[in-house]
C-alpha cells in the first residue's frame, strides 16, 4: 500500500533544506512507519531531488516523523529552476511511497 | 489566572484579509498579529526602497490597514505586524496617515527598527555562509540587503510605551505572537519553559489558515467543511503558558489535533531544538487534545536558554532566470513535447554554448515536480513543456523563453499557449552574527 492510505504530510522549506513530516492517522500505525520509513528509504525515494543527507526526527506524542532533507531544493527557494521552488509538493510524493 | 487572546491576521505577504477582519470583529481578541515576511521579501523591499525612500514595506499594507485599523480601534484590539519589511518607518507613517483619515485620535503607532545590518555588513566578511560554507566575502554578485532576525525585545518595548499598533521589519515569526504574552504576563527573558510555550503559540499561529484546515484539505480523506470561507486561528493563553487553539464560530475550516500536527512540523528541523532569537524551544513532547468543536488544547512545549547569535538573511543578486512554456494536446502529445525539449536544447547549445549555469527541462503533467528518472507516467491528454535556464546576463537568459516561444513556427505540430518571462533573481544567503551587534530601536507616534 501507499503511505497515503495511512498517513498525512506537510512540507516546509528553509534555504536549500526541505522538511517533510509524516503523521499517522491511527496511532497504532506509528511503530510500523518508524520501522519501514527509514531515512535511507526516503533518500532513495527522493533521488534526483535530494542531493544531501536525510535526517529523521520523531514526535512520538503526535505520531509524527519529521524528515529533514539537505540540498533538496535545487539550490534554495530563491534560486531554484523548479516550478515548485519551495518543494511544497514533496509531501505528496512521500505519500506515494509503497510500503 | 490572567488570559489573553491573540489572533493570526495573515500567514504570508499576500494572504487574504477577510478572515482577519472576522477575527477582530468576533474573536474577542486582545491582539492580532500579521506575519508577512518570507526569506527574500525584505531583499525585494530593499530594492523598492532604493528606488523610492517612502516604499519598501508590504504591498498590501495600505489595503489591509484601511480596514483593519478602524476596526481594531473600535474593538480595542492591538495590531502587531512585520509588514514594515525593508522600511518599517515609512510603513508606520502610512499607518498614521490612514489613522488620521479615519479619525482614530489618540491611537499610538510604533515602528521597530534595528534589523537592517547592511551598513555594518563588512564586519562579517570572513563569516561562513550556511548555504556554501564559504566566507561571506566570496559570495558572488551584489549584496542588496542584510537583516537580522530580532526577537521580542523591540516589540515589547513598544507595547510598554502604550503602542496600539506595532510595525516591525525582520523579527522571528513567533516573536510577533509571543511579545504580547511577555508584555501582559511579565514573563522574564530567562523563563525558558514559558518562552518555549509562547514560541509554540507563535509557531501554530504564524501561518494563518494552515492550522484551521488550509493547506490540509484532501477530499475523501481529510475533508474540511467550509474551506471557501476558511477562518483564521486564535489562541487563548494563560499566564502559566497553557493555551488552546480555536477559531471564530461560524467561520469555515476546522481545528483538530491533525491540523495542529501538520503545522507543528512545518518548517522545523530538530523538534527538540527549535532555535529562535528568544529561546531554544523543545516541541518533542507536545500533545494535542480535542476539547470541543474546533478547540485543541496544547501542552508539553518547553524551552532552553537562547543562543548568543542571531540568524541574518543576506539578499544578493548574481543571476537571471529565463523560462518559457508551451502546450501540446491530443494523440501523440507526449512524443511531440519530448521532441520540443530536444529542439530547444539543441538550439540553445547552438546560440549560447556553455553560457547557462544551470538548465531544467520539464514536461508539466509528467515530471516537473519530482525529477525522479525512474518515475513512470502514462500519456496525458495534454502536456506542457517548460524550459528554464540560469545565466549571468538578462540577454542570455532571454534566449530560453525566446526559443520556447519560437517552437510555434519552428517546432512540433500543434504547439499552443506559449508564455515567456525573464527575472532578475534576488537570492538569499544566511549567516550567524553576534546578538550584541543588533540594537532594536523603537519610535512611538500618537495620532
Amino acid at each position: 500500500m501507499k503511505l497515503w492510505e495511512i498517513a498525512h504530510s506537510r512540507t516546509g522549506d528553509k534555504g536549500n533544506i526541505s522538511n517533510v513530516s509524516l503523521i499517522a492517522y491511527d496511532p497504532k500505525d506509528f511503530e510500523m512507519l518508524k520501522e519501514k520509513v527509514t531515512p535511507e528509504r526516503v533518500k532513495e525515494h527522493f533521488k534526483g531531488i535530494v542531493k544531501g543527507e536525510v535526517v529523521r526526527y520523531e514526535l512520538p506524542n503526535i505520531c509524527a516523523l519529521n524528515f529533514v532533507m539537505y540540498a533538496a531544493l535545487g539550490g534554495g527557494v530563491t534560486r531554484s529552476l523548479s516550478v515548485d521552488m519551495h518543494g511544497k509538493g514533496l509531501s505528496s510524493y512521500l505519500l506515494d511511497m509503497e510500503i | 489566572m490572567k488570559t489573553i487572546r491573540i489572533g493570526s491576521g495573515a500567514g504570508y505577504a499576500g494572504d487574504r484579509l477577510e478572515p482577519s477582519l472576522e477575527l477582530i470583529e468576533k474573536g474577542n481578541l486582545d491582539y492580532i498579529s500579521y506575519e508577512c515576511l518570507a526569506e527574500r521579501t525584505i531583499a525585494i523591499g530593499q530594492e523598492a526602497k532604493l528606488k523610492d525612500p517612502t516604499k519598501g514595506y508590504n504591498g498590501l499594507l495600505e489595503y489591509r490597514m484601511e480596514k483593519a485599523l478602524p476596526l481594531a480601534w473600535k474593538h480595542k484590539v492591538k495590531i502587531i505586524t512585520n509588514m514594515g519589511s525593508a522600511n518599517p518607518a515609512a510603513a508606520a507613517q502610512k499607518c498614521i496617515e490612514i489613522a488620521r483619515k479615519h479619525g482614530l485620535n489618540g491611537m499610538k503607532i510604533a515602528c521597530v527598527e534595528g534589523d537592517d545590518i547592511l551598513p555594518i555588513i563588512d564586519r562579517y566578511a570572513e563569516t561562513e555562509v550556511w548555504e556554501n560554507h564559504r566566507p561571506l566575502k566570496e559570495l558572488p554578485g551584489k549584496i542588496v540587503s542584510a537583516n537580522a532576525y530580532m526577537g521580542v525585545e523591540g516589540i515589547v518595548k513598544a507595547l510598554e510605551q502604550g503602542a496600539d499598533v506595532v510595525i516591525t521589519g525582520r523579527v522571528s515569526d513567533p516573536a510577533i505572537f509571543m511579545a504580547p504574552m511577555i508584555h501582559e504576563f511579565g514573563w522574564k527573558e530567562d523563563d525558558w519553559d514559558l518562552l518555549g510555550k509562547g514560541t509554540m503559540v507563535g509557531h501554530l499561529l504564524e501561518c494563518g489558515g494552515q492550522v484551521t484546515g488550509g493547506y490540509y484539505a484532501e477530499p475523501g480523506k481529510k475533508d474540511v467543511p467550509g474551506v471557501g470561507h476558511l477562518g483564521f486561528p486564535l489562541v487563548e493563553v494563560s499566564e502559566d503558558g497553557s493555551f488552546f487553539v480555536t477559531k471564530v464560530e461560524g467561520s469555515g475550516g476546522l481545528v483538530t489535533p491533525d491540523t495542529c500536527s501538520e503545522q507543528i512540523c512545518y518548517e522545523i528541523h530538530d523538534p527538540e531544538n527549535y532555535i529562535t532569537p528568544d529561546v531554544v524551544a523543545n516541541f518533542k513532547q507536545v500533545k494535542f487534545v480535542q476539547d470541543g468543536k474546533d478547540k485543541v488544547v496544547v501542552t508539553g512545549a518547553t524551552g532552553k536558554p537562547r543562543t548568543q547569535t542571531f540568524k541574518c538573511s543576506i539578499g544578493y543578486k548574481d543571476c537571471f532566470i529565463g523560462d518559457g512554456e508551451i502546450s501540446y494536446g491530443g494523440p501523440g502529445c507526449l512524443e511531440r513535447a519530448k521532441q520540443a525539449l530536444e529542439i530547444v536544447k539543441e538550439r540553445l547549445e547552438l546560440v549560447a554554448p556553455g553560457q547557462f549555469d544551470e538548465m531544467k527541462f520539464d514536461l508539466i503533467g509528467c515530471n516537473s515536480l519530482y525529477w525522479n528518472p525512474d518515475y513512470t507516467y502514462n500519456e496525458p491528454s495534454e502536456v506542457r513543456v517548460r524550459v528554464a535556464g540560469r545565466a549571468k546576463t538578462k540577454a542570455i537568459a532571454d534566449l530560453v523563453p525566446n526559443e520556447v516561444e519560437a517552437l510555434y513556427t519552428n517546432g512540433p505540430a500543434g504547439g499552443c499557449g506559449a508564455v515567456k518571462r525573464t527575472r532578475e533573481i534576488v537570492s538569499v544567503a544566511s549567516i550567524l552574527i553576534d546578538r550584541n551587534d543588533v540594537h532594536p530601536a523603537v519610535q512611538v507616534y500618537t495620532v
